[in-house]
């Protein structure tokens, strides 16, 4: 892998483009040429956005939603770091689970969405479970494909010079195969923080995806882009952490 | 009546005895690599292995190392029977680069030294000394990937030396180097070998090395392996650069080509061989007929 040098041009580009699109939405609103019931002000959004900011409702729904999401990738990790390894050990285990697991993640399982409710409630329950689910596969998949992957030269080279079980996984396996998952957690992170919104805005009493349909059913929409907004900036601050942890994992190593 | 085995009290360093193996295949077959294989190596012997390549070597030195098991017969280090890996008693230096990429050099050997058992006190002083006796004190903190080919397989073999094992076994360590390269470590190897008075198994396929650096030359036949001569090469160590262009050193290594020469025929099909008979066939024909060319 080549070593990716900060490039400041391509981040330019970038806020350009970002840029260009609150101008775009800015002056669509102002010309009238959209309905301010679809599109609202870009300065109304803003101005429901500092609002919003500093009333304590904010607050609670974030706190439920970024509560659901810690505990539903805590839970997803649990089990598929510790089942991702164990299948990962087996050649024939990983023959066999591998494509079931990653044939139960190509199916939509938000057409069971109905079925978490049904087990566990309309609360925060059913969205732990529904996120966790879905934030456990992209985990244990990589996790089983990290520790599938790792040379066997490194194995063998550890086992000639005297590794015991527990030192050739914290030694070895577990250095070798980083990388990988976590690529793996901060897919399941991302995937798992979409599926509590979604599940959330389709049936919730509280959490930022049900604020986000209340208000849209109230068409209350300039408070609802706030949120939406915010949701944005929340999304970007957790894949920005997640992929700086990543390089950090990734800096030693390169091409070998 | 079966007597009671007498334990074995020469000086062996390593006893091979009838050694056969066959790898399993997956479509149900098996590949037999070693048939019957016999060899004392003395204390203190540097040995070296040469056959065509597939031929087994490395199965031989993977099961001296009691990492594969054989199929009949049994290896014997020190006069104990094989069960597995050994660290303690055999350190390795294979032929790929082995050093693990998140670890720097250091690092690398206080690993080696962490699974072989040694107290964390001690893995410091090793681990430099070690680095130190290959020349390479300045890339201690470096990272493997930033180390040249050369580099790394010296870093290979401190790691093996930090170990302190009476036995090294290094499964063609200077294969993947360029020619001068090689030769330069071969160098290096045979002055830094003749301080130690460790017993080495170096698996080869480059004849000059094989001659230059072995007390004795074991050659193997085409798969499966059996061993077809051993050459005694006469002179002590640490040998200079001038003892390749000696009289001695070319007779031993036409020798060992002569006897390899078959064996990798038999390996690769060659034409020569075959092309010579059909010729030798075809004249003895036409000698009978009497024909004119
Ligand atoms: N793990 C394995 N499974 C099946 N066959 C193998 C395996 N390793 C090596 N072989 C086969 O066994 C033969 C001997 O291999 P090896 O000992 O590596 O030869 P050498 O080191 O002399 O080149 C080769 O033909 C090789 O293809
Ligand atoms: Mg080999």
């Amino acid at each position: 892998m080549k070593r990716r040098r900060f490039d400041w041009r391509a981040r330019a580009i970038q806020i350009g483009f970002v840029i260009a699109l609150l101008l775009l939405w800015y002056y669509l609103g102002r010309s009238g040429a959209v309905s301010s019931i679809f599109l609202p002000q870009l300065p109304r959004v803003a101005e429901k956005f500092i609002q919003i900011v500093q009333s304590a409702s904010f607050y609670n729904n974030l706190a439920v939603t970024l509560f659901e999401l810690i505990v539903a990738v805590a839970i997803a990790s649990l089990f598929g770091l510790s089942i991702g390894y164990l299948v990962g050990r087996s050649r024939y285990a990983v023959l066999v689970f591998e494509p079931l697991l990653a044939g139960i993640f190509a199916v939509p399982i938000i057409v069971f969405l109905p079925l978490f409710m049904l087990f566990f409630g309309i609360d925060v329950e059913s969205k732990i479970a529904f996120g966790a689910t879905y934030a456990f596969f992209p985990i244990v998949l990589n996790t089983i494909g990290g520790i599938s992957q790792v040379d066997p030269r490194f194995i063998t080279v550890s086992r000639s010079m005297g590794a015991n079980e527990r030192q050739l996984f914290r030694r070895v396996l577990l250095p070798a195969a980083l990388p990988v998952i976590v690529t793996g957690l901060r897919i399941g992170a991302t995937i798992g923080f979409l599926a509590i919104l979604g599940s959330e805005m389709i049936a919730g009493l509280r959490g930022l995806g049900s604020r986000i349909s209340n208000l849209a059913e109230g068409m209350n929409t300039a408070e609802m882009f706030a949120y939406i907004v915010f949701v944005i900036i929340l999304a970007g601050i957790l894949n920005l952490t997640l992929s700086t942890m990543q390089r950090r994992f990734d800096e030693p190593r390169s091409a070998s | 009546m079966r007597l009671v085995p007498v334990p074995d009290v020469t000086q062996h360093a390593i006893s091979v005895g009838s050694v056969s193996h066959a790898y399993a295949r997956p479509d149900s077959g098996v590949v037999q690599t070693l048939n019957s294989v016999s060899l004392d190596i003395r204390k203190g012997e540097l040995l070296c292995l040469i056959g065509p390549s597939g031929c087994g070597k490395s199965t031989l030195l993977n099961i001296i190392g009691g990492l594969v098991s054989p199929t009949a017969g049994e290896v014997r280090v020190n006069g104990q029977p094989m069960r597995g890996p050994a660290p303690k008693e055999i350190a390795y230096v294979f032929q790929e680069n082995t050093l693990f990429p998140w670890n720097t050099i250091l690092e690398n050997i206080k690993v080696a030294l962490e699974f072989q058992g040694v107290p964390v006190s001690d893995r410091q002083d090793r681990a430099n000394q070690a680095i130190e006796a290959v020349g390479l004190s300045e890339f201690a903190h470096s990272y493997p990937h930033q180390l040249s080919g050369g580099m790394k397989q010296r870093a290979s073999l401190a790691r093996a030396l930090s170990l302190q094992t009476d036995i090294l076994l290094m499964d063609e360590p200077f294969a993947a180097l360029d020619e001068q390269t090689r030769t330069y470590l071969g160098e290096e190897l045979s002055v830094l070998l003749a301080a130690t008075n460790k017993t080495i198994v170096l698996v080869t396929h480059s004849l000059t090395e094989a001659v230059f650096l072995a007390d004795r030359v074991v050659v193997m036949t085409a798969r499966p392996a059996e061993i077809k001569a051993t050459i005694n090469v006469n002179t002590g160590h640490p040998r200079e650069p001038s003892f390749t262009t000696s009289a001695e050193f070319s007779d031993l290594r036409n020798e060992l080509y002569a006897l390899l020469r078959d064996e990798i025929e038999k390996t690769v099909g060659g034409f020569v061989g075959r092309a010579a008979a059909r010729d030798r066939e075809r004249r003895a024909v036409a000698g009978e007929g009497g024909a004119r060319s």
